[in-house]
């Protein structure tokens, strides 16, 4: 059974179907967070998020606290937030901007506070029309309000947040390549070192990149307490999160669980949340955090929802995205269409990623529309290679960003676990589901 | 003379101030253009060029980095269909072969009353409600081929207008006001900021 | 110890097992490269800033997280630094990179301009398995489509590197072709209004590793293999920009950039790349069109010019001459044209046989020669890594175009700052730090107001059209020059060729009194202009750099006197006179009256009036040496034979001495060369010896370590493994040092220019004229070559906003222009480079493409005897 006893931290107005006006924010603590925070010193708030050991939220799961130690104190600072929540499945920012758009503007003010950034920009996946909108309107309340502009609440404190619509393209959920989006270019993901934007950013300035989620939690951490948050889950996986849960499942939605106290089979199967799968098919395969992800099969189903747990299994907790295979899905078609988006999403900058992910499509499309021929599978597997050499997790890549290696993580999951699938397209020249 | 109308010209001004340096409105100046003309025009972008102090090559090579710009005319309402995997496992494939027959044109093409345009999108993040489908970036939570149906019927006789603007239309709230907290007032708070921080530091060291 | 590890300016690597000593902060590609370890990369370019994104360069480096693939073009080599480049790790990655390029290029070697010398297919050959395991569809595009005037692009056979989108925006700053699309749909693409124009076009040609980027005057040409090459200096501008000249038969197809630390890292503009065509001609051209190619010698017999024997026109010259009445009726107009050895000899056949000081190988748009040589001169490596740069010359990017592509790299990485005075905006405004726009004949008080005081501010402030900057700029502008002007160098020329040199000439003895320690780098800009004054074809200057005053007349002195019947011979050295001067009437009347005896290779207008023509070779067809603007020597290879009974330039000056009873010793090059640097001390001699970049006069030298020549940075370029030349090409043989420290030259005391004052408007309605220029102009290197001829942009004329609002006239209007001369319609745009009060046209354009006289504007506009030239302009 589910453990469900947590607090919702992020999503507690879920309740309300007015949940992202003002009036229904401002009744249930709204503000409440950036008022406590506004009255004790920046370093002290800080102090508060790395004692909650939050893990940011968009994928790479790197604790918010040390990166924003790494800020160097410099006179012009920006936060950035990560609102392009674009990786296949995943949902959960959707849900935030458009049900808890004035929790986020709360978050990023305390956070822009805590690191005395010069301005933040909220980089919002332009396909989220409404979520844009809310958004907006909510940026604009909390000028209003007096919670946004200059002397915020009479503190002192004096912040711009500028919503910025981004306008279609995966890769620009990478931080380097949503920078440069940022700055009216073509998102080119930029090469490493330096590994973090707090070096040089936005501008070529001190920048943090953060996602919605990890912004969304502020609120509740200076409300509550980094202790508080660090009480929740286990082990390094601290506080709750927001799973996003699709696929042949009966209740697909997000659920904000406890970190690592609940395991894949609870949220899959309980009840109060997945329900199961769809005419109680059997589970063939999950993809345990979003598309990059190698996948997991029933086997690990008893693992726990936690970033460590999910790591020592080789894959990732990632975007906390969980899709659900079941026994009558092709496992090729799946792979092949997770490896159009990489085709398509690929920037084009790095040869390996531009022509690899096409290759490799053209392949998989084969095996599934017809042409398959038995050398192609270890063709695959070798073109993987090229891009992620070794074929091991955590990756090893041939290009500037990891949207290289996680290429080959849906081809080398399914053609390892089910290589006889891959087989029958062949014989049956197509895909025998058809 | 600014191609631009009048009032898309304002607001075009408006985002650039919102920006440290100019080319970063980018983006928001190019859902403007389509807000004016549907499509990214080739008067259009070269206004943005000037906005943006950028050359018109590099305004069209920043725009088709990117899905949302269309370089060609679209219907008044783009439909957009996910086949990615949560989707592609609830049947958006077949969803999106029967919106061919609806609509009357191939994926990637506009009907031929140039109402419609018919996309094949990526993963619209609403997996939930699978197949996800959107008209001009609204999401219309239709998804089985009846549901379709009905929709695009409703938008032919123009019903669904208030909720979804022709295509293009992207953020209809506008931001009250720009900046309001100066650049060089931010500076001077943040300095003095740090002056109380080091003070701080020092007193605690002592 | 801390100390010393921060001091050293080299760290220890080890490469493949052995420890190496490389400059810290060296990107390792080139690092290994230096110790012979190459590390093959398709996207990295020496001249440009890495970006890793071909991937090709991955090789495995230690890291705390075991050894990873790291791109070696963008990877800094620090000390300690432990580098794989042969694992099979590297070995796998580097052949996955090419399977993948190869994936989706066509395979279409058989009839690609780019078969043979491939930086692709040389790798596909090296490392290619021969067999591919790609059997998809490729990736189609339409075959190629012309993206400008000079460039096809083929977008198939494009694998992305960037080198040219990157070479546009960060090299040239003409971003006019960007990547468009994502993924494997990604294409360089220009915008479909705007065609990619940028003068500097053809080195995205010549840097594309692939076949994508063709430039079409050179389309099918000639094969790879077929082509034979020399290394030479291209004379089309005074950069002197160092080149590799191939052939096939005998004919030049190809011309491409060499890359000289000293001089042009490796780039041209379209023009010297270009102007290729010129030299063989076109059949059918007129006697009076720069594109006919002169063969033989033509003598005018009953008024109409015949073909001659060289022994009949030889005398026939030499009679013209002795029938002067003085030897001061003799001049000569002329000289960028020569070679220094050519140049000498004609020095020594004017001054030495026939008597004369009236020779000048400017053309009354260029300065004092004593103040070129007194000045003390920049290198062009020091004004392109001076702290500040002060900008008095005309827009480089048309006149010295890769001289501007030197000093826009250091205004781009913020290296250096830049001054611009200016009288109508350039291509480096954008980047200056302050820009002082400057009236015609107000140069002086602008460089007053700098070097002294405010005073002249509230005189250029009283004009009635207002001031154009204020003290704040002047203070900025004082403190980028600091206290003597140490590490500042100041680029000085003519911005306007419609004002006389007097204000810009006072100007710079201003600067040059007041900030002692900077340098000079002049902006003459003819082919060998700088050569033919160090051989004294001035009229105030003997051979090598030394003083000799004499009453000679200048180019513009000697059209008046012609005109007035006081000079009834012209020669002219090469460069067609009328073409050259900027008034046309003068020129005209001048050759109407006197006889002409040319000395040219190509046709042009002057021919009309020539009695006399010697036809001599021209570029690449040549042996000699030339000097560019900063005094550096550099040797020139005739690369094809010239055609029919041409002769060089040095030949025909000793034979027309001989007819003259007298021997001038100098009968070809090398001795010429050797008789200069006996007697002057002048190092062309020791620049014939030294096969690369020369020498620069006045400095001591040592030869650069001669680097490895990498294929992949320059394309095309041989090295001397293929074409059996020098290990690179351009290195220096011998000597590899010495001194080429000349006698006397004349120092700033010797300098004398008349200061004029402030010349007041006649009127309000009087707008002051300014002449700018354009690279693609009415002379004879453009209109000779085909490709470059349509290039040619039609008069403009622009204004400032508040001078066209005040006729009540748009842009884009036809408004007329009147001066005292005339007057003629002409289409006007706003441009608010342009001072108010001022008006500016381009030299060498027209008015309407079927360019008659009258609609060569610029051609009757400018009165040369004018200090500056007022026009008006009426809306219609
Ligand atoms: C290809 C790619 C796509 C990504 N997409 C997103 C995204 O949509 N949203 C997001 O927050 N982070 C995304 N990330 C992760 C960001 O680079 C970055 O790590 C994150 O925004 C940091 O925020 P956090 O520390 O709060 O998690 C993506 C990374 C990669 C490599
Ligand atoms: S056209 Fe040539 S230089 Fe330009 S990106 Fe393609 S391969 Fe590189
Ligand atoms: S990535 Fe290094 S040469 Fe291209």
């Amino acid at each position: 059974m589910a453990e469900l006893t947590a607090p919702k931290i992020v999503s507690s107005r879920s309740e309300f179907s007015d949940s992202h006006t003002m009036s229904r924010y401002l009744a249930t603590d709204g503000f409440t967070g950036l008022r406590k925070a506004l009255a004790m010193n920046p370093e002290d708030v800080a102090a508060e998020v790395d004692a909650a050991s939050l893990l940011g939220r968009g994928g790479a799961g790197f604790p918010a606290g040390r990166k924003w130690s790494m800020l160097r104190k410099a006179p012009i600072s920006y936060l950035v937030v990560n609102g392009d929540e674009s990786e296949p499945a995943t949902f959960k920012d959707h849900y935030l901007v458009e049900r808890e758009p004035h929790q986020l503007v709360e978050g990023v003010t305390i956070a822009a506070y805590a690191l005395q950034a010069s301005q933040a920009f909220i980089y919002l996946r332009g396909e989220f029309a409404l979520g844009l909108e809310r958004l907006q309107q909510a940026v604009n309340d909390a000028y209003e309000h007096g919670a946004l502009g200059a002397n915020i609440f009479g503190s002192g404190f004096s912040l711009d947040i500028v919503v910025h619509p981004g306008a279609g393209a995966y890769i620009c959920g990478e931080e380097t390549s949503l920078i440069e989006a940022l700055e009216g270019k073509r998102g080119f993901p930029r090469i490493k070192p330096p590994y973090f934007p707090a070096a040089i950013g936005l501008y070529g300035q001190p920048t943090i990149v953060n996602n919605v989620e990890t912004m969304s939690n502020m609120p509740w951490i200076v409300n509550n307490g980094g202790a508080a948050f660090a009480a929740l889950g286990l082990g390094r996986s601290t506080g709750t999160r927001l799973f996003a849960l699709s696929g042949r499942v009966k209740n697909p939605g997000v659920y904000e669980l406890e970190m690592a106290k609940n395991t894949f089979r609870d949220i899959i199967f309980d009840p109060a949340l997945g329900g199961g799968i769809i005419g109680d098919k059997k589970i063939k395969a999950f993809i345990p955090g979003g598309v990059s992800a190698p996948w997991f099969t029933p086997e690990q189903l008893d693992v726990p929802l936690g970033q460590d747990e999910v790591a020592e299994q080789a894959s990732m907790l990632g975007s906390g995205s969980i899709v659900v295979l079941d026994e009558d899905s092709c496992v090729v078609r799946a792979a092949w269409r997770i490896t159009k988006f990489f085709s398509r999403e690929s920037c084009g900058q790095c040869t390996p990623c531009r022509e690899g992910s096409g290759w490799l499509e053209r392949i998989m499309y084969r095996l599934e529309h017809g042409g398959g021929r038995r050398e192609d599978l270890d063709l695959l597997l070798d073109l993987c290679d090229n891009i992620a050499p070794g074929l091991s997790w955590p990756p090893q890549q041939t290009t500037i960003c990891v949207l290289g290696p996680s290429i080959p993580s849906s081809i080398h999951s399914a053609l390892t676990n089910f290589r006889e699938d891959f087989i029958a397209h062949v014989d049956h020249n197509g895909c025998p589901h058809d | 003379m600014s191609y631009l109308r009048p009032d898309i010209r304002q607001r075009a001004e408006d985002l650039v101030a919102l920006y440290p340096h100019k080319r970063s409105a980018m983006l928001p100046l190019l859902h403007l253009v389509q807000e004016q003309d549907g499509y990214l025009t080739e008067e259009g972008m070269t206004e943005v060029a000037e906005l943006t102090g950028t050359t018109p090559a590099e305004v069209r090579g920043t725009a088709t980095f990117y899905d949302m710009f269309h370089l060609e005319p679209v219907g008044k309402y783009v439909v957009g269909i996910c086949t990615n995997i949560a989707c592609l496992l609830a049947g958006g494939e077949e969803l999106l072969e029967h919106a061919t027959k609806t609509l009357g044109c191939a994926v990637g093409a506009t009907s031929a009353d140039g109402l419609f345009t018919l996309e094949e999108t990526e993963c619209l993040a609403d997996c939930n409600i699978a197949p996800t489908v959107q008209v001009n970036h609204r999401y219309v939570r239709t998804t089985t081929p009846e549901a379709l149906d009905a929709l695009v019927a409703e938008l032919r006789d123009g019903r669904r207008e208030d909720e979804i603007p022709p295509h293009g239309t992207l953020i209809r709230v506008r931001r009250s006001g720009g900046l309001r907290a100066t650049r060089a007032q931010v500076a001077a708070e943040r300095e003095a900021a740090q002056k109380a921080r080091e003070a701080r530091a020092a007193q605690e060291t002592k | 110890m801390t100390d010393a590890l921060e001091t050293r300016t080299t760290v220890s690597i080890t490469v493949n097992g052995r420890s190496i000593d490389v400059p810290k902060g060296e990107m390792l590609i080139a690092a290994a490269e230096r110790v012979g370890t190459y590390i093959p990369r398709f996207c990295y370019h020496p001249r440009m800033e890495p970006v890793g994104v071909c991937r090709m360069c991955l090789v495995e480096v230690d890291g705390p997280r075991g050894a990873t693939l790291q791109p070696a073009c963008y990877i800094q080599v620090n000390d300690g630094m432990v580098v794989n480049t042969e694992s099979e790790k590297v070995k796998k990655a580097q052949d996955g990179v090419l399977e993948f390029l190869l994936a989706n290029h066509p395979l279409d070697c058989p009839v690609c301009d780019k078969g043979g010398e491939c930086p692709l297919q040389d790798q596909a050959l090296a490392h290619g398995s021969g067999e591919t395991r790609f059997i998809e569809e490729k990736r189609h595009f339409q075959k190629p489509i012309a993206i400008g005037e000079l460039v096809l692009l083929d977008r198939e056979r494009c694998i992305q590197c960037s080198r040219c989108t990157r070479f546009a925006s960060e090299v040239a700053g003409d971003a006019q072709i960007d990547f468009a699309g994502r993924g494997d749909n990604i294409e360089v693409s220009p915008f479909p209004t705007e065609p990619f124009d940028s003068v500097f076009s053809g080195n995205t040609v010549q840097i594309c590793p692939v076949g994508a980027l063709t430039a079409k005057p050179y389309r099918f040409a000639a094969r790879p293999w077929d082509l034979d090459q020399v290394e030479s200096t291209c004379t089309t501008c005074a950069v002197g920009c160092r080149v590799a000249v191939q052939s096939s038969g005998n004919r030049v197809t190809r011309v491409l950039g060499v890359d000289s630390d000293a001089v042009n890292h490796g780039w041209l503009c379209d023009k010297g790349r270009f102007v290729v065509d010129s030299i063989v001609g076109e059949e059918d051209a007129s006697l009076l069109s720069p594109a006919h190619r002169l063969t033989a010698p033509l003598v005018r017999r009953n008024g109409q010019l015949e073909e001659a024997t060289w022994g009949e026109a030889l005398k026939a010259a030499a009679t013209i001459i002795s029938s002067a009445s003085s030897p001061a009726a003799v001049g000569a107009i002329g000289g960028a044209a020569l070679t220094n050895e050519g140049a000498f000899a004609w020095e020594r056949f004017l001054r030495g046989v026939v008597g004369t000081d009236s020779i000048d190988a400017q053309y009354g748009d260029g300065l004092d020669a004593v103040l070129v040589e007194a000045l003390p001169r920049a290198t062009i490596n020091e004004a392109a890594e001076a702290c500040t740069v002060v900008l008095l010359t005309g827009d480089l990017r048309e006149e010295l175009p890769v001289l501007f592509l030197r000093l826009r790299e250091g205004a781009r990485k913020g290296s250096t700052n830049l001054i611009e005075i200016s009288a109508a905006g350039s291509a480096l405004s954008g980047l200056s730090r302050v820009k002082l726009p400057v009236r015609p004949g107000e140069a002086h008080l602008v460089a007053q107001a700098i070097a002294t005081d405010d005073a002249p501010l509230s005189a250029l402030a009283s004009h009635p059209h207002g001031g154009l900057f204020t003290s704040s700029d002047l203070v900025e502008a004082r403190r980028l020059l600091g206290e003597d002007g140490a590490g500042v160098v100041f680029v000085v020329g003519r911005p306007n060729a419609a004002e006389s040199a007097e204000a810009i000439e006072a100007a710079i003895v201003q600067f040059a009194n007041r900030f002692p320690k900077a340098k000079f780098l002049p902006t003459l800009r003819r082919g060998n202009v700088m050569g033919a004054l160090d051989m004294g074809l001035t009229p105030n200057m003997a051979p090598g750099q030394t003083l000799a005053r004499t009453n000679g007349r200048d180019t513009v002195a000697q059209l008046q006197a012609a005109a007035k019947g006081e000079q009834t011979v012209i020669i002219e050295l090469g460069g067609d006179i009328i073409s050259n001067v900027i008034d046309t009437p003068l020129a005209t009347a001048a050759l109407s009256a006197a006889s002409l005896i040319a000395i040219t290779g190509h046709g042009g207008p002057s021919l009309a009036h020539a009695d006399v023509v010697l036809p001599t070779t021209v570029m690449h067809e040549r042996y000699g040496t030339v000097t560019n603007i900063e005094g550096r020597v550099s040797t020139l290879a005739p690369k094809v034979t010239p055609p029919g009974s041409t002769w060089p330039d040095v030949a025909i000056a000793a034979e027309l001495a001989e007819e003259f009873g007298q021997n001038l010793g100098l009968s070809n090059p090398e001795e010429t060369a050797a008789t200069i640097e006996a007697t002057t001390g002048y190092p062309c001699a020791t620049a014939l010896r030294s096969a690369g970049d020369g020498v620069v006069v006045g400095r001591e030298f040592t030869a650069s370590a001669p680097k490895p020549l990498d294929p992949m940075a320059f394309p095309g370029v041989r090295s001397a493994d293929l074409v059996g030349l020098a290990p690179r090409a351009g290195a220096v043989v011998s000597p590899t040092s010495g001194d080429a420290r000349v006698g006397a030259r004349p120092t700033m005391s010797d300098v004398s220019v008349t200061l004029s004052p402030v010349i007041p408007l006649p009127d309000a309605y009087s707008l002051r004229l300014v002449v700018t220029r354009t690279i693609y102009d009415d002379g004879a290197a453009v209109q000779g070559a085909e490709a470059l001829r349509v290039l040619s942009p039609s008069t403009v004329l622009r204004v400032n906003a508040h001078d066209l609002t005040r006729i009540g006239a748009d842009s884009g209007a036809q408004v007329r222009l009147t001066s005292a001369r005339g007057s003629e319609l002409v289409s006007v745009v706003v441009d608010n480079a342009i001072p108010r009060g001022c008006v500016a046209l381009q030299a060498g354009t027209s008015v309407r493409p079927d360019a008659t006289d009258s609609a060569n504007l610029v051609s009757w506009i400018v009165d040369s005897a004018q200090v500056v030239n007022e026009v008006r302009m009426e809306s219609l």
